[in-house]
């Protein structure tokens, strides 16, 4: 909530900044219009916004992990660290009171405690020293030391000179002492507004990491090879799938026998989405290559003859009545005016295939794998290790940017004539 | 023997709720060679059914079609078309699409090359032979339409108001470079319009439809488009027998527009 509280005042702080700085600074056309409400056309992604959409959410990352990239100002309060101390007062069963210190050292996981030395005081109740992991909880048994008489009962009954009963707690500077329902004290460092690193890992923990996976690979494979696997078994499939929805897709709109024919198949085919079929493929073809291969192929098959389809039906009657006008043969209306005047059809068809096929890859991967991206970040979320799980994330968006970005490129470059008939 | 002839054409669209539309009715029509007919009439006449019927995109249900002594039954090089619009190529550029006939003949750049360029000198787009289609005004793209259709050298040219989405400056140049094609090549041509003007103006032979069923209303033979072979469109239209005839053909389409309003009235 506070997150995205604070995410709401940057949005609109920055807007009204940025605004103030670049006041009217461009001077194009879209820019000159009055009427912009309402024309589409006139509203273009503000870069300024762009940058600081991705800085902004860096920075709230950083911040609430206690990132060493940005200045400990900009820190959201962190956890208690260091060594806590409160003292309890214990009472026995003939009514005698007797006080005496815990001291709890706090320490990051991983860190190793350095516990002070603590003379054990007077009194039937000793002094303590415990030591407790940043963001846990323990129990800590005071009475444990406490030279309580023989048949007699000790119970606290104060921490810091408030009193406790069972089921209660205490609230200090440096956390909460609570008491259970059978009496013992446990302790519980306070949190801040930070992220425990196997929740949310800061931004360096994750580079550094992947730096080391890059480095020395992750179960028994390079990082490569993961998202290799990943990326060809999205190729293969994708090719499988586009060397035969394609054709189909160009004989169901050219012939109304395999329009029929396959038209119940592909509509029904259609609104599957393609994870439902992973048991299946499982169970038919295993968890190796093959199934996963299958399964990119089906995914891609339909998407691909569907836009095959509607490349066909979309040329213009009047360009096929001109083609045999000019004495074109059916083979030479196909090669040079059908196929052509479906090809942006076909790659807006791919581009959405490439899509679906590598966001089913992963999925499949988390299934079943033995190397690819989706198993690497599966594996990791076992062993709880969070910042390989978000490493393996945003390599998993860039991937799927990237071939978003190549397949315009390569539409651009293929089809200039896209959307200008 | 050589022309075209139409016999008895008639065209019935069946539709789909059970009723027909009779599109056209007992047409007939002689054209000799390098006759320029121009055909007008209110909207809904079976203009553009009749100059598809021609082409060999429909089979009339009535009729029969014979060029040059043989039957018509299909598209066929012989006849060419050009459309209002949209009907080049996008994904080839202006010499592409203009040497699409002759390539799709198989034959070989050396043969065709020399006439792709004089017809692209002829209308002017010379400089413009490199470019994608969709870089052209609307102008320039009913120009290469044109030059592709001769660069097939058809026996018959038809025409779908090719002019019809132009404006009325270009639109005039257009009429010129019709009228210079037509005396130049000799071509038969089969002109649809739907002004008055411009079928006065391009057609040798006029004919004026009428609807419901279509059928021939009255024919014309006019000097015009001799005349405007050697001078000025515009002094063309101050001839005197040029605005008379205008004003008797827009009151006869006035007179079947008005009966065709009228008809639905009572009607609904
Ligand atoms: N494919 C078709 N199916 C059913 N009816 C049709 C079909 N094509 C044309 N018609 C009908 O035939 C008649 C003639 O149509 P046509 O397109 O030839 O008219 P037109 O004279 O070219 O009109 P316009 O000047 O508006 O282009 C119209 O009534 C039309 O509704
Ligand atoms: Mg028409």
């Amino acid at each position: 909530m506070i997150v995205l509280g604070l995410y709401a005042l940057i949005f609109v702080a920055s807007y009204f900044l940025v605004k103030m700085v670049v006041r009217r600074a461009t001077t194009d056309y879209a820019s000159l219009k009055t009427v912009t409400f309402g024309d589409e056309s006139a509203v273009v992604p503000n870069r300024i916004a762009s940058v600081v959409s991705i800085l902004t959410i860096f920075l709230l990352w950083a911040a609430f992990t206690g990132s060493s990239l940005v200045p400990s100002v900009l820190h959201a309060p962190g956890p208690f660290i260091g060594t806590a101390s409160f003292d309890y007062t214990a009472q026995l069963s003939d009514g005698s009171l007797d006080d005496a210190t815990v001291t709890v050292v706090v320490t990051r996981a991983g860190d190793d405690p350095v516990m002070p030395e603590v003379a054990p005081g007077d009194g039937f109740a000793k002094n303590d020293v415990d030591e407790i992991g940043a963001w846990r909880s323990g129990l800590i048994r005071v009475k444990r030391n406490d030279e309580v008489p023989e048949g007699m009962e000790e119970t606290v009954v104060a921490v810091d000179g408030q009193p406790l009963v069972p089921g209660g707690s205490v609230y200090l500077d440096f956390g909460r002492v609570g008491m259970s329902p059978k009496g013992t004290l446990n302790f519980e460092p306070a949190k801040g507004w930070q992220m425990e690193p196997i929740w949310l890992p800061s931004p360096e923990a994750v580079a550094a990491r992947f730096m080391d996976i890059a480095r020395d690979g992750y179960r028994g494979s390079a990082l490569w090879e993961h998202l290799g696997y990943s990326l060809f078994r999205v190729v293969v499939g994708f090719l499988f799938g586009a060397l035969l929805g394609i054709p189909l897709g160009y004989a169901m709109g050219l012939s109304d026998w395999f329009r029929g024919w396959f038209d119940p198949i592909v509509e029904f085919m259609r609104p599957v989405p393609p994870l439902a079929l992973i048991p299946l493929v499982i169970i038919w073809a295993g968890i190796g290559e093959t199934g996963k291969i299958i399964l990119l192929f089906l995914a891609a098959l339909w998407i691909m003859a569907i836009a095959a389809r509607s490349g066909v039906s979309g040329v213009k009657i009047s360009k096929v009545h001109a083609a045999y006008s000019l004495g074109a043969s059916k083979a030479q209306i196909m090669r040079h005016v059908i196929i052509p005047n479906s090809l942006p059809e076909i790659f807006t068809g791919a581009r959405v295939a490439m899509g679906v096929c590598w966001g089913t890859v992963v999925a499949a991967e988390l299934v079943a794998a033995e190397k690819g991206a989706g198993m690497m970040i599966m594996v990791a979320s076992k062993f709880q290790l969070t910042d390989i799980v978000i490493m393996g994330i945003i390599l998993i968006g860039v991937i799927g940017f990237g071939i978003d970005m190549l397949m315009r490129w390569a539409e651009r470059v293929l089809v200039p004539w896209k959307g200008k008939g | 023997m050589a022309g075209l002839t139409i016999e008895n054409l008639s065209m019935r669209f069946e539709l789909p709720n059970g009723s027909s539309v009779q599109a056209l009715q007992d047409v007939s029509l002689d054209l000799a060679q390098g006759e320029l007919l121009s055909v007008l009439g209110p909207s809904g006449c079976g203009k553009t059914t009749l100059l598809n019927i021609v082409a060999g995109f429909l089979a009339p249900t009535e009729g029969r079609i014979t060029l040059n002594g043989h039957r018509v039954s299909g598209p066929d090089a012989e006849r060419g078309m050009v459309f209002q619009q949209g009907a080049l190529f996008e994904w080839m550029n202006v010499r592409e699409n203009v040497s699409f006939g002759p390539r799709m003949a198989g034959k070989r750049e050396r043969d065709y090359g020399a006439n792709v360029d004089h017809l692209l000198d002829v209308v002017g787009l010379q400089d413009f032979k490199e470019k994608s289609v969709y870089e052209l005004s609307g102008g320039m793209q009913q120009r290469v339409a044109l030059a592709r259709c001769l660069a097939n050298d058809p026996d018959v040219i038809l025409m779908d108001e090719p002019l019809g989405a132009l404006d009325a400056l270009t639109r005039e140049k257009m009429q010129s470079l019709v009228l210079k094609l037509w005396k130049e090549t000799g071509k038969t041509i089969i002109l649809i319009t739907h002004s008055v003007e411009e079928a006065l103006l391009l057609g040798e032979r006029l004919l004026v439809m009428a609807p419901r069923p279509g059928r021939i209303h009255r024919e014309y033979r006019l000097p015009f488009a001799e005349m405007g072979v050697e001078t000025d469109l515009r002094q063309v239209k101050k001839h005197p027998e040029f605005a008379q005839r205008r004003e008797e053909i827009l009151s006869m389409i006035w007179d079947m527009e008005e009966e065709i309003m009228g008809r639905t009235e009572v009607a609904s």
